[in-house]
């Protein structure tokens, strides 16, 4: 059974669309990511054009980091403070992001910048995870019993502007956070994703955030962000794709049934070295192509005709 | 009784008068009539592509070409180039008018006919009018014909331009048939159809029709939505996602 994409004007098999949705919300569940970057290389993939896939995944992260925000909101993991603080820099972050995108789009660059940052940050995100997990697991094998401290302390905690975040029990330069929040809002516009893989990590070891309040509140300031793109990315380059976006989340709410049930049966440390593998592989995959030499040197920018 | 058997016969006559006059008459004077099965494609929420069927009669000798052509449009053609080991878009070119759609068939071998007749009707994709915009224009024929080979592969590879010459195939020299296809991702607008009748190289008769392409339903509205009132749209979608996370998450709960 196929289904027209208004925005994208292609017909896709609804199936795929939903086993891909389900796909995402597997891992979302297991991992506790949004899967936005899973989620834009797959759609460009299928003959999405990249501008869509990148808008219709900032809308549909939006409904999945409602969903898990509420779940975590129940439990108490969400530091409301710091999140409020993250999304002031990501909403400025996004905003300068959809507007780098338009630009980067005339100059025919879209498509490079969008898979260079893939790379960059997978590659990187991916190798200190793997990196710190397989670490973990070694050190569980053979316990130690030495506790360690909350966080070390460097020079990013002599910055000024200092504010106490209760819930994480930091007292840190609001100045980190709020350049956290506004390199991730860039990402999240040029690259359709939450961001939570770049948040997520840069929470724990820039911040020294307790880990059981980082997913709750990356997940809060990523509605809000992704919100943002969606709005500015309709707006302006009317790429979201509602179609797309619903479908897509059937899939997910699905999936991410299945997922939780799996992430519960699996170790934090093997559930990190999982994605650290997954993240690298999409890696690898986007590397090859920038490498390789493409089927055709010449190409045609996407473009809707108004009637 | 009579009287209306009388007023019936006239009636009669009146009616097979009216059908002989309207009849499409194969004479020296209408050496070509064609028509479409249909002559609008209506794309809908189940859409993945069209084929229509185009007929019609010719009276006497000759070749028929028929051509399809979509909305015009400007389209970027970008050629990539390897810097410091990855591809990156280094050259790019804009063709003003470029067919967004095109697909020709043809009785014979579309090599007999006259080439300037070929380039003025647009017969064969080697024969697509594709001109550079302005600024493009003082760039070397080379360099032009290279991106505009590079726009013809990728609409081909897109199935938006249809590869080779489509056959039409005629029965007792007289009727003639063929198929077009269109597939899901053709831009929405007017096509022209053109049959051209072709004796000695040069066509004696030619017949157009427009063939309307456009969404309906579902699909039509969210587009138009998108389109026309952007903002609400944007909003629209943030609402509809924040309304199925929050029921996602209703429903993870009752599990």
């Amino acid at each position: 059974m196929h289904v027209y994409l208004p925005i994208a004007e292609i017909s896709v098999n609804v199936f795929l669309v939903l086993g891909m949705g389900g796909m995402i919300g597997v891992l979302s569940g297991v991992f506790g990511v949004g899967g936005g970057f899973l989620m834009t290389p797959l759609l460009i993939f299928m003959g999405v054009p990249p501008a869509v896939s990148v808008a219709t995944s900032a809308n549909q992260i939006v409904a999945s980091s409602v969903s898990g925000v509420i779940a975590h909101w129940r439990r108490g993991n969400v530091d409301f403070k710091m999140g409020l603080v993250l999304l002031v820099g990501g909403f400025f972050g996004s905003s300068a992001g959809v507007a780098l995108f338009a630009v980067l789009r005339r100059f025919g660059q879209i498509d490079l910048v969008i898979n260079l940052s893939y790379v960059i940050f997978l590659g990187t995100i991916g190798l200190l995870m793997l990196h710190e997990s397989v670490r973990a697991i070694l050190r569980s094998r053979k316990p130690t019993g030495r506790r360690s401290k909350l966080h070390q302390h460097n020079w990013l905690h002599g910055l000024p502007l200092k504010m106490r975040f209760r819930r994480s029990k930091l007292y840190i330069s609001a100045l980190l956070p709020l350049g956290i929040g506004f390199s991730v809002g860039v990402l999240t516009a040029l690259m359709g994703v939450g961001g939570g893989f770049v948040m997520v990590p840069a929470m724990i070891y820039l911040l020294g955030m307790p880990t059981g309040v980082v997913v709750g509140t990356s997940l809060f300031q990523i509605i809000f962000v992704t919100a943002n793109v969606t709005f500015l990315q309709a707006l302006n380059t009317q790429t979201v794709d509602v179609v797309l976006a619903i479908t897509l989340l059937v899939g997910a709410v699905i999936g991410a049934q299945f997922g939780t049930q799996i992430g519960a049966k699996l170790k934090g440390e093997q559930l990190r070295s999982l994605l650290a593998l997954m993240v690298l592989g999409v890696c690898i995959k986007l590397a090859v192509d920038l490498v390789a030499t493409p089927v055709d040197l010449y190409s045609l920018d996407f473009h809707v005709i108004h009637e | 009784m009579k009287r209306r058997v009388v007023s019936f016969l006239i009636t009669a006559g009146l009616v097979l008068a009216a059908f002989a006059a309207a009849a499409p008459t194969v004479s020296s004077q209408q050496d070509l009539v064609a028509d479409l099965s249909d002559h609008e494609i209506a794309i809908t929420t189940g859409f993945t592509g069209a084929e229509l069927l185009l007929f019609g009669a010719i009276e006497g000798e000759g070749q028929i070409v028929v051509t399809v052509t979509g909305p015009r449009q400007s389209m970027t053609v970008r050629r990539k180039q390897r810097v410091a080991g990855i591809w990156i878009n280094t050259a790019s070119m804009r063709f003003q008018n470029a067919p967004s759609f095109y697909a020709v068939a043809a009785t014979g071998s579309l090599d007999d006919i006259d080439p300037d007749v070929r380039a003025r009707q647009e017969m064969g994709l080697g024969h697509l009018s594709l001109r550079p915009v302005l600024r493009d224009r003082d760039t070397p024929q080379a360099e032009i014909k290279a991106f505009r080979e590079g726009l013809i592969r990728n609409q081909v590879r897109h199935g938006l331009y249809a590869a080779g010459t489509g056959r039409i195939s005629v029965l007792s020299d007289r009727l003639f048939r063929t198929r077009v296809s269109f597939p899901a991702n053709v831009v929405t607008g007017i096509y022209t159809v053109s049959v051209y009748y072709i004796r000695n190289g040069s066509p004696v008769h030619a017949q157009t029709t427009p063939l309307r392409v456009s969404k309906i339903g579902v699909g039509a509205y969210v587009f138009r939505f998108a389109h026309t009132n952007s903002a609400a749209y944007g909003v629209f979608a943030i609402v509809i996602a924040i309304l199925a996370g929050w029921l996602a998450a209703a429903i993870f709960r009752k599990v």
